[in-house]
C-alpha cells in the first residue's frame, strides 16, 4: 500500500471504473469536472450581461433574453456551482482524509448524491436549450405561477432533484464526522475546515427541504392553476418568499461557511502559527449556521411585512455580523508575528479576508431597515452578495484547490504563474464589483438592460473588470491542466502542513491510510518560536 | 469473526460503527423529513388561523370513517413493525419475515382505503379548481388543496415504505439478519413509525375541525 505507484487514480482507467466508484476521492474529481461546466455556462451567461451594460441602451440583447440571462446565471451559479463548490469537491475529498477514515459513512450514498446532482443539472440544462427561465432565480409567485410563459416547472424539477443530492452530502458529511474520525481526533482536535463542514451539513439537512417542499408547491400551483399562492383564492404570495427565504438565506451560508473552513486551514499553515482562539472559530461557524435560520425576513423589508417582524429580523441580521467577526479578527491574531509566506493559496486567503469585510460590513447596510428602503433592489444588492459569494466563496474555492491540488494530483502547481493569477483575480473582481456599490447608491436598479447615461462610466469600469477576472479564471484552468502533465511530483507533504489528510501519500491510496492514524495533538501544532522570536521552521 | 468481518463495510472498524453510523444517518433523515413536511404545516397553519371557518367547513366534507379506520390501521401497522424489529434483535428470521409482511399488507390496506376516499373525494366535487362543491366557501379550496397535497405526499412516503419493507422481508428470508447485524431493520422501522407519525398529525388537522359543531 506504500508504493507510491498504487494510489487512488491508478486504481483504475476505464470509464465504468470512475462513473461506477464509491472512492470519495473519486467522487470529488467528478463533482469538480462537473461544476466546472456548469460554472463555465454561468459565467458566459454574465458575461452577455456585461457586454450588454457596456451601453445604457439595449442594444445587444432583447429585455426579455436579458431576464433569461440573469436567470440562467443565478441558478446555475448559485444550486449547480456554489452549493456544491467547496463541500461535493474539498469537502468529498479532504473530510475523510483529515479525520483519518477510509471514506465517507455511505460511499454508496456519495455516489447516489452525485448522480441526482447530475441528473438535476440535465434538467435544468435542458430548460435552458429549450428557451430558458425568465422569473430569476427566487421564482416568486405569482409570476413564476401564472405569467411566465418559460420553462419554470422544468428548472424547478432540476433543482429539486439536485436538492436532494444536496441533503444525501449533508448527511453523509454529519455521519462520517460523527461516527468515524480517527482514534483521539477528539471534537477540539478537529481541523476547522471540519467544524465548517459540519455547520455546513445541518443546514443543507435542514434547510434544504423546505426549498423542496415550496417549489413543489409552487409547481403544483403552476400546473393546476390553483393553489395557496394565489390571491384570487384568498392565498398568499408573500408566504412563498417567507418559505422561499426560510431555505435561501440558510443557503447563503452554505455559500460561505466552507470558504471560511478553507481559509482557517491556509492561514495558520501559512503563517506557521497554531490558530489564534481555536473554540472562539469553531464555535463562530455554528453560530453562524444557528443565525442563518433566523434572518430570513431581512429580503422582504419592502414586501409587506410588518415592521415589528422587520426590526426583530434587522436586529437577528446585526447578529451575524459577531461570529463573521470573530473569524476575522483571529485570522489576523494568526497573521500577527507569524513567519508569512506569500504561496497562492495564502495570497486567496488574504483576499478573501479583504474582500469578505467588504462584502460583510454592506451586509450591515442592508440590514439596517431605514437604509435598506433606498438600497432595495439596486446594484447595491447585487455587489455586496457578490462581494460575499465570488469575492468569498469563490476565492477560498481557488484558494482551497491550490492548497490541497498537490494532494489530490500529486503535482505541484506553477507557484509564480498562480500568485499572479490570485493578485490578477483581485484586481478584476474589485474593478468589476466596487463601481456596482456607487451605482447601486446612486440608484441603478438591478435586472435591467436599460440604464440612465449618467451610469455609463460605472458600467464600463465594471465591464472592463470582469474581462480581467476572466484572464484570472482562465490562467489557473491552463497552469492546472499543464500541472498534471509537466508539474513536478509532489512529496506527501509539500507545505510542511499539519493535520491528517498530509500524512499519507500524494496522491492518498485507495483507502487513504495503510493504518488507521492515532491522533495525539491539538490542530495546527506549529513548532513555536525558539529563544530569539524566529520560528525554527521557517 | 470470519462472518462478522463480512458484514461489516469496508469503510467501517466494526460493526458497532457500523450500526451507529446507520442509526444516526436514518435520524438524520428524519430530521430532513421534518423539516420537508414541515413547510407544509407552517402554510396550513397560517391558512387556518385566516379562514378558520372556510377550514371548518371545508373539514366537515372529509369521510372521518375512512380517516378513523386508517388511522388504526396505520397503528396496527407500527405495532406489527415494532414486533419484526424486537424479532431481528433476537435474531428469529421467519418471524421476522411475517411481521413484516404483516406490516407490508396494513401499509396496503391503508394506501386502498385511501384510494376509495379518493374516488369518492372526486365524485363529491371536492377537488378544488372549476368543478368544486359550489355550497362551500371559496376559501375551502384552500383546504382541500392542503388535504390533496398532505395526504398525497404521505401517501407517496407509505409506498416508499412498502418497498423497503418489501426488500427487508426478502432479505431476512435469505436469512442476512442475525442477532448481531439487524441495523437495516431497525432503521426500516424508524422510517415507518416517522410516516405513521406524519398521519397522526394529519388526521386531526384535516378530519376533526369542530367536527362537534
Amino acid at each position: 500500500m506504500n508504493d507510491p505507484e498504487q494510489n487512488y487514480l491508478s486504481a483504475g482507467w476505464t470509464v465504468r471504473s470512475w462513473l461506477l466508484t464509491t472512492d470519495h476521492k473519486r467522487i470529488g474529481i467528478l463533482y469538480l469536472l462537473s461544476i466546472l461546466v456548469f460554472f463555465a455556462i454561468a459565467a458566459a451567461a454574465a458575461a452577455m450581461m456585461r457586454l450588454e451594460l457596456l451601453t445604457p441602451q439595449g442594444d445587444l440583447v432583447l429585455s426579455e433574453t436579458y431576464n433569461k440571462l440573469f436567470t440562467m446565471h443565478g441558478v446555475l451559479m448559485v444550486w449547480f456551482f456554489l452549493i456544491p463548490s467547496i463541500p461535493t469537491v474539498l469537502g468529498n475529498f479532504i473530510i475523510p482524509l483529515m479525520i483519518g477514515a477510509r471514506d465517507v459513512a455511505f460511499p454508496k450514498l456519495n455516489l447516489l448524491s452525485w448522480y441526482l446532482f447530475i441528473i438535476g443539472g440535465c434538467f435544468a440544462l435542458h430548460a435552458i436549450v429549450l428557451g430558458g427561465v425568465d422569473t430569476g432565480w427566487t421564482f416568486y409567485t405569482p409570476y413564476s405561477t401564472a405569467y411566465s410563459n418559460s420553462h419554470v416547472l422544468e428548472m424547478a424539477a432540476g433543482i429539486f432533484i439536485a436538492g436532494f443530492g444536496s441533503i444525501l452530502t449533508g448527511l453523509n458529511f454529519i455521519i462520517t464526522i460523527q461516527k468515524m474520525r480517527a482514534p483521539g481526533l477528539t471534537w477540539f482536535r478537529l481541523p476547522l475546515f471540519i467544524w465548517s463542514m459540519y455547520s455546513t451539513s445541518i443546514i443543507l439537512v435542514l434547510a434544504t427541504p423546505v426549498l423542496a417542499i415550496t417549489l413543489l408547491l409552487m409547481s403544483i400551483e403552476r400546473i393546476w392553476g390553483v393553489g395557496i399562492f394565489n390571491p384570487k383564492l384568498g392565498g398568499d404570495p408573500i408566504l412563498f418568499q417567507h418559505l422561499f427565504w426560510f431555505y435561501s438565506h440558510p443557503a447563503v451560508y452554505i455559500m460561505i461557511l466552507p470558504g471560511l473552513g478553507v481559509v482557517s486551514e491556509i492561514i495558520p499553515c501559512f503563517s506557521r502559527k497554531k490558530i489564534f482562539g481555536y473554540k472562539f472559530v469553531a464555535f463562530s461557524s455554528v453560530a453562524i449556521a444557528v443565525l442563518g435560520f433566523l434572518v430570513w425576513g431581512h429580503h422582504m423589508f419592502v414586501s409587506s411585512q410588518s415592521i415589528y417582524a422587520g426590526m426583530a429580523f434587522s436586529i437577528l441580521s446585526f447578529l451575524v455580523a459577531i461570529p463573521s467577526a470573530i473569524k476575522v479578527f483571529n485570522w489576523t491574531a494568526t497573521l500577527y508575528r507569524g513567519s508569512i509566506s506569500f504561496n497562492a493559496p495564502m495570497l486567496y486567503a488574504l483576499s478573501f479576508i479583504g474582500l469578505f469585510v467588504i462584502g460583510g460590513l454592506t451586509g450591515l447596510f442592508l440590514a439596517t431597515l431605514a437604509v435598506d428602503v433606498h438600497l432595495h433592489g439596486t446594484y447595491f444588492v447585487v455587489a455586496h452578495f457578490h462581494y460575499i459569494m465570488v469575492g468569498g466563496m469563490v476565492t477560498a474555492f481557488m484558494g482551497g484547490l491550490h492548497f490541497w491540488w498537490p494532494k489530490i494530483t500529486g503535482r505541484l502547481y506553477p507557484e509564480k504563474l498562480a500568485q499572479l493569477a490570485a493578485i490578477i483575480l483581485f484586481i478584476g473582481f474589485n474593478l468589476t464589483f466596487f463601481p456596482q456599490f456607487i451605482l447601486g447608491y446612486l440608484g441603478m436598479p438591478r435586472r435591467v438592460h436599460e440604464y440612465a447615461p449618467e451610469f455609463q462610466l460605472y458600467n464600463v469600469l465594471s465591464t472592463a473588470g470582469a474581462s480581467i477576472l476572466a484572464i484570472g479564471y482562465l490562467l489557473p484552468l491552463i497552469y492546472f491542466l499543464w500541472s498534471l502533465f509537466y508539474g513536478k511530483k509532489s512529496s506527501a507533504n509539500p507545505w510542511r502542513a499539519t493535520g491528517l489528510e498530509w500524512k499519507t501519500s500524494s496522491p492518498p491510496p485507495k483507502h487513504n491510510f495503510a493504518e488507521t492514524p492515532v491522533v495525539t495533538e491539538d490542530a495546527y501544532e506549529y513548532p513555536p518560536l525558539n529563544e530569539i522570536g524566529e520560528h525554527p521552521d521557517a | 469473526m470470519l462472518e462478522r468481518h463480512s458484514i461489516v463495510a469496508e469503510q467501517f472498524e466494526d460493526a458497532e460503527q457500523q450500526s451507529a453510523a446507520a442509526h444516526l444517518g436514518m435520524w438524520t433523515f428524519i430530521a430532513t423529513e421534518v423539516l420537508f413536511f414541515g413547510g407544509l404545516f407552517l402554510a396550513y397553519t397560517v391558512y387556518r388561523h385566516f379562514y378558520f371557518d372556510a377550514f371548518a367547513a371545508g373539514s366537515k366534507h372529509t369521510d372521518a370513517v375512512y380517516g378513523t379506520i386508517n388511522s388504526v390501521i396505520l397503528l396496527t401497522s407500527s405495532f406489527t413493525m415494532a414486533l419484526a424489529v424486537q424479532f431481528a434483535k433476537i435474531g428469529r428470521a421467519k418471524l421476522i419475515v411475517r411481521f413484516l409482511l404483516l406490516t407490508v399488507f396494513l401499509g396496503a390496506m391503508f394506501l386502498a382505503v385511501k384510494g376509495f376516499e379518493y374516488h369518492e373525494d372526486i365524485v363529491k366535487h371536492l377537488v378544488p379548481g372549476p368543478n368544486f362543491d359550489p355550497s362551500l366557501p371559496l376559501q375551502s379550496q384552500i383546504f382541500f388543496w392542503f388535504y390533496w397535497i398532505m395526504t398525497g405526499l404521505h401517501a407517496v412516503h407509505i409506498l416508499i415504505g412498502l418497498g423497503v419493507l418489501s426488500a427487508m422481508a426478502f432479505l431476512a428470508r435469505r436469512e442476512k439478519f442475525s442477532a448481531q447485524y439487524h441495523s437495516p431493520v431497525e432503521i426500516t422501522g424508524l422510517y415507518w413509525h416517522f410516516v405513521d407519525i406524519v398521519w397522526l398529525f394529519l388526521y386531526p388537522l384535516l378530519y376533526l375541525v369542530q367536527r362537534h359543531a
